[in-house]
């Protein structure tokens, strides 16, 4: 049953990216950086699920990949913290931009 | 039945624009604990388009994981990396304007594109369901390798956060 | 071709104790004149049987390849004839003795060895001279002669005034030398050949008109080979070293500058007499030479007070009559004389050096009655001054005689009368010597003299005999047979034995002795008076023509001026030019350095600046700050899907 046509959809998840990608490059606090990055993750799930459910001929493909994508989000998320929490033990801080000894 | 129909369409049409909200939340607050907040909410309301999406299982798996366990994880981190009573600092770095100009091309330029381009709706896919037992058996037959891989993966991300996280104690003698 | 192979045994004796003697000379001490002796006489035994068979008639030669001048080979060998008989019998004889006396003579000197040493090595060239077949081994011999002579006569080396007369000798006849040099490749170039043999058969050949020869050529040759004479015969005007050479040791002077070295230039002209005979133009020239030398030399000696000098400038007047006889066409005569002169000057000079040794001094003015106290020495010196007058029956009278007919009889009177003259004062002044030295009463009494022991008196009295005997063979008692000997080298004129001549000699020989006794026995008085008479008669002959003086001028000080100049040459433009390129190459080096540390390093240095000048501009993209990056990457992403869908 055809409930929204598929650019709806796909439109809507560029705008959550967007909103992501935007929550990466402009937040200060390294964890909100990496909770704007679930956000992106997410996005792209919505668009695995809506390919999957409207093109395409195997339509397990696209579950199964955001399966995997779930998991590895889930991966990302558990070492990103950990190195935040080493980050916040050595440095005292977890906003990203005193997180600068690479500068020149 | 249309209006039910109508009415479905209605309300997703209103999670979307709920999700969104609580993304923007997310990004905004300056208190880290109601962006962990706002990001449950919005990961929950994915699981909703998923179910619209007649990916029943996703959602099931969406809640558990996500919610469950990395909006946990990231409320963890939040509290031990900050003081929650008290201070609330600027939340936005110097290059927020730069980065609003380059997502509103990027959306716009985006949204042609979407817009424009013919996307091949099979009607196929449209009828297909997918059963749990479907998605095991793909997994355990199509797709074993990547799921070896992403045990793999996960082992060693298990063991990387250990090290990684671990206090540095004075190394006893052994 | 009849060959003695044994005849290379004698001078290559005499150059073995030469080696052992300069390398091994300070082990053997006293024993090195030993060697020197038995070598010597060794090669005499060798030598006389030969000479002997020569005598006779023989003749021996032998000729080994020495070296190849590209297709031509270089020979060398050996030529026993009649005048090298002769000269062998002679130089064998003498040198042994006079090596005799000098083992005595040079008793207790520091370098006694090496004396010997030296002696040996100028018997074995002069050897090798009078055996030799051709003019490069002459020349070689000649040479090497030099060499010893210069070597001898600065014997004592720490007294200037031998050094100088070393060096003055050996220079004096390298003029001669270059001339000779000369002389015999223009001849080679003439003839193309310089053996003797060869040269005279060519020469004969030319007489009968069987082949023609460029005598512009031969002339200049001959006229070159002369100048070897002049300057090793001390012939004018390269006399001058003669008389210096006396600061050697008397041995030496015997040897070298009485009887061997000094004939070597006389035997040269010997040699080449069919070459001489070739060009008849040349031997008024020879003539005039050898009359001028002989009176201008016992003119000298008139007014020497040193006992050797006398001797030496006797030698050159006499070495003027052998020339003055090789000019007259008279080769059996000058050749003659040459023997005769060899045992009479020979003894003559052992006999000085006797005097010398016992006395200790030279000037002949502070002797007088040493007859009592050195008899032997007297006798033999008395019997030498007579053959060297010309007293007959003695050697010496029967060589001059035959000088003198030659003159006569060739119709040159006035070299006759020269020569009469001549004899005259030799007469004069050896009695002079004679009756200042050994007679009269005693002038200087510090001077305690003794006789010489008999190892130096020995030579004394066979060289008296050898100056008594040696002239018969050229005598009426031999009738002449010297000179029909000699007629085996070359045809010359004869002459017939004139009595006037004969007369003519003896008178003058009496005249002379007799002056010399009545004024340097009774009348000494007169001797002064004369003096001042013609004072600068006495002042030519005291200052020896002022030969020295003159050359000292007008040679030697333009020739050290010259010197100096090209030493200031070489000192400022070469010198100059090596120092001026050094210092060129510095100058460019510090160029260079400043190129290379302005230009080059400062090309490396901008480089370095330019790099960490954009370096600091472009370094700021490297914020530290994760989110930039990120941003960077989403612009560029943007900015890549605009230009895809343009191009698309």
């Amino acid at each position: 049953m055809i409930l929204l046509p598929l650019s709806h959809i796909l439109i809507f998840s560029l705008l959550l990216f967007a909103i992501g990608v935007y929550g990466a490059l402009v937040r200060r606090n390294i964890i909100g950086i990496l909770i704007s990055i679930e956000l992106m993750l997410n996005a792209a799930n919505i668009n695995l699920i809506a390919f999957s459910k409207y093109t395409s001929l195997s339509p397990e493909t696209g579950q199964i990949f955001a399966l995997f994508v779930i998991a590895i989000a889930a991966t990302a998320a558990a070492v990103g913290l950990a190195i935040v929490l080493a980050l916040y033990r050595v440095r005292k801080t977890v906003l990203a931009d005193e997180v600068n000894l690479l500068k020149w | 039945m249309p209006i039910l129909e109508l009415a479905a369409k209605f309300g997703t049409y209103v999670v979307m624009a709920v999700i969104l909200v609580f993304a923007v939340g997310v990004v905004t607050f300056r208190n880290l604990f109601h962006c962990a907040l706002c990001l449950a909410a919005a990961l929950i309301g994915t699981a909703v388009i998923y179910v619209v999406l007649q990916a029943e299982y996703l959602a099931a798996i969406q809640i558990l994981l996500y919610v469950g366990a990395v909006v946990t994880l990231v409320i963890f981190a939040i509290m031990l990396t900050e003081h929650l009573a008290g201070k609330t600092i600027r939340q936005n770095n110097s290059q927020s304007s730069l980065a609003i100009a380059g997502l509103l091309g990027f959306v716009a330029l985006l949204t042609g594109l979407i817009l424009k381009t013919p996307w091949p709706v099979t009607e196929t896919a449209l009828k297909a369901k997918v059963s749990v037992m479907g998605l095991g058996q793909a997994l355990m037959g199509a797709y074993v390798f990547p799921f070896e891989v992403i045990s793999i993966i996960l082992i060693a991300a298990l063991i990387g956060t250990v090290v990684i996280a671990k206090k540095d104690d004075p190394e006893e003698p052994s | 071709m009849v060959t003695c192979d044994q005849i290379l045994l004698v001078p290559l004796l005499p150059f073995l104790a030469f080696v052992i003697n300069i390398l091994a000379g300070r082990w053997l001490k006293d024993r090195a004149a030993w060697l020197s002796i038995a070598t010597s006489s060794v090669a005499c035994v060798i030598a006389l049987p030969i000479c002997w068979a020569v005598f006779q008639g023989a003749h021996f030669s032998h000729q080994g390849t020495w070296l190849m001048l590209g297709a031509v080979p270089l020979k060398f060998g050996y030529l026993m004839d009649p005048l090298s008989a002769t000269l062998l019998f002679m130089v064998t004889i003498v040198g042994t003795l006079i090596q005799v006396y000098a083992s005595g003579y040079m008793h207790g000197d520091p370098r006694y060895s090496r004396f010997f040493a030296y002696v040996s090595l100028f018997m074995s060239a002069m050897l090798t001279l009078v055996i030799s077949d051709n003019y490069l081994l002459f020349f070689m011999s000649w040479e090497i002669m030099g060499l010893c002579s210069y070597l001898l006569i600065g014997f004592y080396f720490e007294k200037a005034s031998a050094a100088n007369a070393s060096l003055k000798a050996f220079l004096t006849t390298r003029i001669g030398d270059v001339g000779f040099l000369l002389g015999f490749l223009t001849l080679f170039t003439a003839i193309g050949t310089l053996n003797f043999a060869q040269m005279n058969t060519i020469m004969a050949g030319a007489h009968g008109g069987h082949a023609t020869l460029n005598t512009g050529l031969l002339a200049m040759a001959s006229l070159l080979i002369f100048c070897g004479t002049i300057g090793k015969s001390a012939q004018f005007p390269l006399h001058v070293w003669l008389p210096d050479a006396m600061e050697g040791p008397t041995p030496v002077s015997a040897l070298i500058h009485a009887a061997t070295m000094v004939a070597a230039g006389v035997f040269l002209v010997a040699r080449s007499f069919t070459l001489f005979m070739a060009v008849p133009n040349i031997l008024p020239i020879v003539t005039a030479i050898g009359t001028i030398t002989a009176f201008m030399a016992a003119f000298i000696a008139l007014t020497q007070n040193d006992i050797k000098r006398v001797l030496a400038y006797s030698t050159i007047s006499q070495l003027g009559y052998m020339v003055t006889a090789m000019g007259l066409s008279g080769l059996g005569a000058g050749t003659f004389h040459l023997i005769t002169h060899a045992f009479f000057k020979a003894l003559l000079f052992l006999g000085a050096g006797s005097v010398i040794h016992g006395t200790h001094v030279q000037d002949i003015r502070e002797m007088g009655g040493l007859f009592k106290k050195m008899p032997h020495t007297a006798v033999t010196f008395i019997i030498a001054s007579l053959a060297l007058a010309g007293v007959p029956p003695l050697s010496g009278f029967w060589s001059k005689d035959e000088i003198l007919l030659a003159a006569f009889g060739s119709g040159n009177f006035l070299v006759f009368g020269i020569l009469l003259l001549t004899a005259f004062m030799t007469a004069f002044y050896m009695f002079r010597l004679i009756f200042l030295t050994f007679f009269g009463k005693a002038r200087n009494h510090d001077v305690h003299a003794h006789e010489s022991p008999a190892l130096m008196t020995a030579p004394l009295w066979c060289l008296a005999v050898g100056s008594v005997v040696i002239g018969i063979p050229g005598s009426p008692f031999m009738h002449h047979w010297f000179q029909k000997f000699m007629e085996h080298m070359a045809h010359y004129p004869e002459y017939e034995p004139s009595a006037f001549v004969m007369g003519c000699s003896i008178a003058v020989a009496i005249l002379g002795i007799t002056l010399a006794g009545v004024i340097y026995l009774k009348q000494k008085h007169w001797a002064e008076a004369v003096a001042k008479a013609f004072p600068s008669f006495y002042r030519l002959s005291f200052h020896k023509f002022y030969f020295d003086e003159f050359y000292s001028a007008y040679v030697v000080k333009p020739f050290n001026a010259l010197g100096r100049v090209l030493f200031g040459f070489d000192e400022t433009v070469i010198d100059g030019a090596v120092n001026g390129t050094g210092r060129n190459t510095l100058f460019l080096s510090e160029i260079k350095n400043w190129i290379d540390k302005y230009i080059v390093d400062g090309a490396v240095n901008f480089m370095g600046t330019a790099v960490y000048f954009l370096n600091s501009i472009v370094k700021r993209i490297q914020t530290g700050f994760v989110q930039n990056y990120l941003l960077i990457v989403f612009l560029v992403l943007i900015a890549f899907l605009i230009l895809e869908l343009k191009l698309a």
